[in-house]
């Protein structure tokens, strides 16, 4: 690990206990099964996967909503696995989110100015006057005016209220930024702008980022590094570049060929999409947790689970890349 | 959705005290029966208030030789059996029905609210204490188990503002618990909790606000329900003891003189409760107006 790295996770776990009723033991669920990844100011690391592959799990360990059962979390060096309560106050200021649906993430019942100031009120011991002007402050800086502060959400489109979210996670000038989903409640037209203004603000604060998304495009434009998780195991992780130019594991070949294409020509010579339904995290499969869907599989498959192995700038969790 | 453009607003929305000031008054303007339902009510507080010094006639005093007579100029509302001035005592009692309907509303509005948004939030435990404890109330028919509490604590005002406050605990706290449950994953609430809040203050800064409108309505709502609670309690001899003026008792007492043809006395308490049950049940939509910041404009 580097001296500038913020964020890294070392074989992270999350297990939940399903309770089977009073005479059974409780089964357990592997959420997240292993995710090592580290990161330094002003990268993007964007999780991607299918719906219920662990991403909105690791999103909650690693901004502490929720403690990781397994492995290390380090922010800024620190462990904040399992952080005192002070600790953990002092850490969170560090790491903040940005939700998927600015619909909900926004009280509204408060005027967008009193929930800028929330943060400083806790966090700070800025006085009122103090707080209003770094409130106008970030409000220009997320492309708002001063005078939006007095309005209600209700009064705002979609795209504005994941701008004002946007700038309420800054208002304490966190060093990891975690962003679930942050368009993909968007208009199409908003995203773009959405995306740039996150860049923006990462390259000006130095910000590192985990970016969490199914979206392949969005992904394409925002990522340093992309990290590809099936039911709640890594099975892919990569520069972007290298992730999109030469995809290793069959399951990132599937995703990129599933991504919605213009071009004929381009559509023809791609592989099927996949079938199948995504089993369940309750009861995965044996061996590789892909192998039910798999187009390469064989008995190997079944019987021995890849590790994470490098393969040319990748790793990958698969038997037969190269 | 509004769109912001880029022309000034109208009216800049001022902070605090005045814009809802304001705001409350656009309300009442705006709708003519919540104008008047807080017209009425607005009646109703000054009869409660001053009532007793404004009234023609002392409330208590008999004049048996004006018993029983029809409404008239000098006795608007006619009298009673003795001769009280049933005006008279139909104002004076204004000040102990609302101050049994209020104080029992807002002893079950804090209570019963705090306990459900406990319950909402929290979960697991606090949720099936305060669940069973609302079952084990509604098991019971209310009038009856209101009854019993008065019977049980004894025959004063406080415990039938109690009794009220315990009948009416389960629809408090279903509420709160409901509204309070589906907004505890919100988004607003973990980034809250993200930025440091304490569960507490979690609790009544982001979802306290927000359940208050509901709440408000449902306060409204039970305040007529309350009201005539202790009317019922008092018409059947719990609660209220004669001569005190209570409108309760007030139609009990001429409830006997109806069938002899002096429909006055029980007529006229008898509306003041309907009035008064009216006017709490409209109110409910303009007082969630008042308070939801959506509707300002």
């Amino acid at each position: 690990m580097s001296a500038e790295t913020v964020l890294e996770a070392v074989d992270l776990r999350k297990t939940y206990q399903i309770p089977r009723g009073p005479f059974r033991k409780p089964r357990d669920l592997h959420a997240v099964n292993g995710v090592s990844f580290a990161l330094t100011p002003g990268r993007t690391l964007a999780i991607v996967g299918e719906s219920g592959c662990g991403k909105s799990t690791l999103a909650r360990q690693l901004t502490l909503i929720e403690s990781p059962s397994g492995g290390r979390l380090l922010i800024d060096g620190k462990d904040a696995g399992a952080p005192s309560k002070d600790e953990r106050k002092a850490l969170r200021r560090s790491v903040q989110m940005v939700f998927q649906n600015p619909y909900g993430s926004l009280n509204p019942r408060r005027t967008i100015g009193a929930a800028l100031a929330e943060p400083l009120i806790i966090n700070t011991d800025l006085d009122a006057k103090a707080r209003g002007e770094a409130v106008e402050a970030m409000l220009t800086k997320v492309g708002l005016r001063p005078e939006h502060a007095d309005r209600y959400p209700h009064m705002f489109s979609g795209g504005q209220r994941q701008r004002i979210a946007i700038a309420r996670a800054l208002m304490l000038r966190p060093r990891i930024l975690v962003a679930d989903e942050p368009v993909s409640a968007l208009d199409v037209s908003v995203q773009a702008q959405v995306l740039n203004l996150l860049m923006d603000l990462q390259e000006e604060m130095g910000l590192a980022m985990v970016f969490i998304s199914h979206d392949l495009g969005v992904v394409r434009f925002v990522a340093d590094e992309v990290l590809v998780m099936y039911l709640g195991l890594p099975v892919e992780q990569a520069p972007a570049a290298t992730l999109f130019g030469a995809p290793r594991h069959p399951y990132t070949k599937a995703l990129l060929a599933a991504r919605p294409q213009i071009d004929p020509d381009e559509r023809a010579g791609r592989p099927a999409p996949l079938s199948g339904e995504l089993p369940s995290p309750l009861n995965p499969p044996s061996g590789c947790v892909f192998r039910t869907r798999c187009p390469l599989a064989t008995d190997r498959c079944a019987a021995e689970r890849p590790a994470l192995r490098p393969v040319g700038d990748s790793l990958t969790a698969c038997h037969f890349a190269d | 959705m509004t769109a912001v453009t880029d022309t000034a607003p109208t009216a800049p929305p001022a902070s605090g005290l005045m814009a809802t000031l304001r705001h409350a008054r656009h309300v009442i303007g705006e709708n003519p029966v919540t104008g008047l339902s807080f017209g009425l009510f607005a009646l109703f507080l000054v009869a409660a208030v001053i009532g007793p010094w404004i009234v023609p006639y002392d409330p208590f005093e008999s004049d048996t030789a004006a018993a029983l007579q029809a409404p008239s100029a000098a006795h608007w509302f006619g009298t009673d059996q003795v001769g009280r001035d049933i005006f008279s005592r139909v104002v004076a009692a204004t000040r102990l029905d609302m101050a049994i309907a209020i104080f029992s509303v807002a002893l079950v509005f804090v209570v019963g609210g705090l306990a459900g948004v406990a319950a909402g939030y929290f979960g697991g435990w606090t949720d099936r204490i305060v669940g069973r404890l609302a079952d084990t109330i509604m098991a019971f028919p209310l009038f009856v188990l209101a009854m019993g509490i008065v019977a049980a604590l004894g025959n004063t005002v406080t415990n039938i503002v109690i009794a009220t406050a315990i009948v009416n605990f389960p629809l408090y706290a279903r509420i709160a618990r409901s509204e309070a449950n589906i907004r505890r994953e919100a988004g607003f609430v973990q980034a809250a909790r993200l930025t440091g809040n304490s569960e507490m203050r979690t609790v009544l800064t982001q979802i306290v606000p927000n359940i208050l409108p509901i709440m408000m309505v449902q306060m409204s709502l039970t305040m007529g329900y309350a009201i005539l609670n202790a009317a019922g309690l008092s018409f059947i001899g719990l609660g209220v003891r004669p001569p005190t003026p209570e409108w309760g008792i007030m139609v009990a007492e001429g409830a006997a003189f109806i069938v002899s043809g002096e429909w006055w006395i029980a007529l006229f308490p008898g509306l003041a409760l309907m009035l008064a049950v009216f006017c709490f049940n409209l109110m409910g939509d303009g007082l969630r107006d008042i308070i939801d910041p959506q509707r300002r404009t």
